[in-house]
This record gives structure tokens, C-alpha cells and sequence, in this order.
């Protein structure tokens, strides 16, 4: 039995159609992206879930780590004056 | 995506936490609902019996491409070729998603598919029975696609966010599957009587093994706890057992096939109550000792050595290409 390297891994992004934005939708192994789209085609697009694929070397992405979360994502809970309806306007002031 | 910055050596001092706290703000993160992602702190244990239970579901896809793959070469129509085919590149993708669900974890494609050419890694025991004629692949679609949509529908809901989502994907795609093997069972079932005595037959020979799918009794299972407080698993082995009687029973009848169990009946609260299974069958076919389980190995093994010089030549044309762009 040949115990070869895997292929790369590359992450998969489909359009569903246009005017929608590509979302990830997995992984998959491929020698390089041009058989990463052929793959992608294959295993994520049988039954017309896209209409454009894009494909990325999984070790390409830079990922947040998830430590980290609280110093990159809490602070924006207590500045809730950046939501609209932090704002009470009189019933009187129309289309605001 | 996850798996090369998952080896990645960490960089910063070890977090003051200790594992009982980090355990405890865990499964209070499952508690909530909440999907545990492949960066995520995770005990190992969750991590291995993920591991283990991804990768042999992933194994089962594949390895389950090779019964029905028998019938595409002599499906009885073009009609049902073009579906059979599809049906089984399904399944190869099944495998390719659960696969790369578990890489997400840790662990690399080729270790994973080593450990099932080995014979170290179990699947599913259902596909190592044989399909000696065509009712086989209708029977294979109605009943244990069925059964594993059974199986299937709750793990859509599974807190390891990676396998969830590979099981959403998986359970679109797996109806197609249950309905047209019903489809394929329905033409037989209203054809000539030899048609009919093969759909009987081919239903006497799943219906048990297919019952079997959904694991030992509860009393006899030992990943079921932990599995449930994790929620990794939602019900039971029996609970989803009894489900799927209750489900096909009627199908069968429709048929106007009868299910090869002199004793089932309808209980006062609804539910079917069938006989017991032989689970020294199971157990057998489990260890090895089934009808085809070396046949099945053989043959994976066959295709992996087969397909090695294209894997390499892959490599090789790609690392070529890209010098030649550089240059
Ligand atoms: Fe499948
Ligand atoms: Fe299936």
C-alpha cells in the first residue's frame, strides 16, 4: 500500500446565485486550485447550489483566535448608542 | 480550515484555567445550545470519540459505495442507471464531507483512510452483506438510507458545529436516496411475480441487518452516556430503532411485501413491537466475519494502490506548474 502525502487542503466558497455573497461551504483536498475548483464543482454544486465558486489554500487563512474573543467582540455590546433604537424621538417626528 | 492552525505550537503562556473549569464553562456551552467550533477548548475525550464516530461514518459512506456500485454496470434501465450513479457519487461525497469534518479535529485524510485499509477502523456492518440481485440496491435505498436518515436527522443538531453542518448537507441529500430505492421497490412490488419474490426476498434478507444499523440494545451500550451529555447524540439506539419500525412497517404493507418477522405486532400505544435480534449476527459481521467484509476490503484496497500514480502525478504536474508560473 503507497502511503502518499495528502493533497493540499483548500476551503470552498460557493455564490448560490448572484447578487448573494460567496459563503464557505467546506473543504476538500486538491494537487492545486485549478483541481480544487474541479473538485468543488463535483462535491458542492450536484444539484445547482452555485453559480461561482472561489477556492483558498486552507493554510492561507488567518483565522481570530477564539481567546480572544472577549477583547475583540464584547466591547461592542455596552456601546449599544450605536443601534437605532437607543434613540427616543417624540411620536410626532414622522419618517425618522 | 482549521486543521494546519490547530497543529500550529501556541504561542502564548498556558492559560491559568484549570481543566475543571475549563469542563465546566464546556458543557455549559453545549448545555446552552451552543456549537462548539474546531479552535474551541474541547476535552479530549470529546475530541477522540468525535474523531472516532466522524471517521467511521465517513468510512461507511465509502465503503458503501461498493454494494449498489455491483448493480450500475446492469441496472435494469438507463433511467435507473443515471439514478443508481448519482445515488452512489452521493455517497463518495458523503465521505468527502464527513472526512474533511474530522480533519477539522486534528487528525490527517491519509491517517484516517490507513486506518480503514488496515481493517483497524469499523463502518457500518449493514454493507458487508452482498447484493446478489437488483431488488438489493432498491432495498438498500428504501431501508438502510432509510435507516440512516434516522440516524442522521439528529446529528444535523450535533453541538461539534463541523460535523453538524456536514450532516445538514448530507440528510438534503440522502431523501433523494430513500425515495428513489422505495420508487425502484414499488416498480417491483407491481411487476411480475418473479419480480415480486425478489422484492420479497431482498426484503427478507435487509430487514434485520437493517434494524441492527441502529447499534446494541441501549442496555448494552457503552458510548451512550457521555455521547448524550455532549450532545453528540440525541436518542438512543432503541428510540431511533423503534422509530424506523414504526415508519416502515406501513411502507412494507403498501407494498404488499410482509416484514420477515412472524411476531411483530402493534402495541395498545402504537408502536410496533417486533422480535428479537440476533445480535450474535451483528457482533460477527462486526468482528469481521460477515458475508463480504474481507471482499469489501479487498476492493478498497485495490482502488486505493490503483489510484496512487494519479495522486502522485497530481502532485507532481502541480509543483511543475507552479515553478513554471514563478519563473
Ligand atoms: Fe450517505
Ligand atoms: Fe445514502
Amino acid at each position: 500500500m503507497s502511503q502518499t502525502q495528502d493533497w493540499p487542503l483548500f476551503e470552498i466558497f460557493v455564490r448560490a446565485k448572484s447578487g448573494l455573497d460567496h459563503k464557505h461551504v467546506g473543504s476538500l483536498h486538491a494537487a492545486d486550485a485549478a483541481m480544487a475548483i474541479e473538485h468543488a464543482r463535483d462535491l458542492y454544486t450536484r444539484r445547482e447550489e452555485g453559480v461561482s465558486l472561489w477556492v483558498v489554500k486552507s493554510s492561507d487563512i488567518v483565522a481570530s483566535d477564539p481567546r480572544d474573543s472577549d477583547a475583540l467582540f464584547t466591547p461592542a455590546a455596552d456601546k449599544i448608542y450605536r443601534h437605532p433604537t437607543f434613540y427616543d424621538i417624540p411620536k410626532e417626528v414622522e419618517t425618522l | 480550515m482549521y486543521t494546519q492552525s490547530l497543529n500550529e505550537p501556541s504561542s502564548r503562556p498556558v492559560e491559568a484555567l484549570d481543566d475543571a473549569e475549563r469542563l465546566a464553562r464546556f458543557q455549559a456551552r453545549i448545555d446552552a445550545e451552543e456549537k462548539i467550533e474546531p479552535k474551541d477548548w474541547m476535552p479530549d475525550a470529546y475530541r477522540q470519540t468525535l474523531i472516532r464516530q466522524i471517521s467511521q461514518h465517513a468510512h461507511s459512506e465509502i465503503v458503501g459505495m461498493l454494494p449498489e456500485g455491483n448493480w450500475i454496470s446492469r441496472a435494469p434501465s438507463l433511467m435507473r442507471k443515471s439514478i443508481l450513479i448519482a445515488k452512489v457519487q452521493d455517497e463518495g461525497g458523503h465521505g468527502a464531507y464527513l472526512y474533511s469534518a474530522a480533519e477539522t479535529l486534528g487528525v490527517s485524510r491519509a491517517e484516517l483512510i490507513e486506518q480503514l485499509l488496515s481493517g483497524r477502523a469499523k463502518y457500518s456492518s449493514i454493507f458487508n452483506y452482498p447484493t446478489p440481485t437488483w431488488a438489493d440496491t432498491a432495498a438498500i435505498g428504501w431501508l438502510v438510507d432509510g435507516a440512516a436518515i434516522m440516524n442522521q436527522i439528529p446529528l444535523c443538531r450535533c453541538s461539534y458545529g463541523p460535523y453538524a453542518r456536514a450532516m445538514v448537507r448530507v440528510c438534503k441529500e440522502e431523501s433523494f436516496h430513500q425515495r428513489q430505492g422505495y420508487h425502484a421497490m414499488l416498480s417491483l412490488a407491481r411487476g411480475t411475480p418473479s419480480q415480486r419474490r425478489m422484492a420479497q426476498d431482498a426484503l427478507n434478507r435487509w430487514w434485520w441487518p437493517a434494524l441492527m444499523m441502529f447499534g446494541p440494545p441501549d442496555t448494552a451500550s457503552h458510548h451512550t452516556g457521555l455521547s448524550v451529555k455532549w450532545k453528540i447524540k440525541r436518542f438512543t439506539n432503541d428510540e431511533l430503532r423503534q422509530k424506523f419500525v414504526d415508519f416502515t412497517v406501513p411502507q412494507a404493507e403498501f407494498l404488499g411485501l410482509t416484514v420477515p418477522d412472524p411476531v411483530l405486532r402493534k402495541g395498545d400505544d402504537g408502536h410496533y413491537i417486533t422480535g428479537a435480534l440476533d445480535w450474535s449476527e451483528f457482533n460477527a459481521v462486526l468482528k469481521g466475519n460477515g458475508p463480504c467484509n474481507a471482499e469489501r476490503l479487498r476492493e478498497r484496497r485495490t482502488a486505493h494502490d490503483d489510484g496512487a500514480w494519479v495522486r502522485e502525478a497530481a502532485i507532481a504536474h502541480a509543483a511543475k506548474r507552479s515553478a513554471r508560473a514563478v519563473a
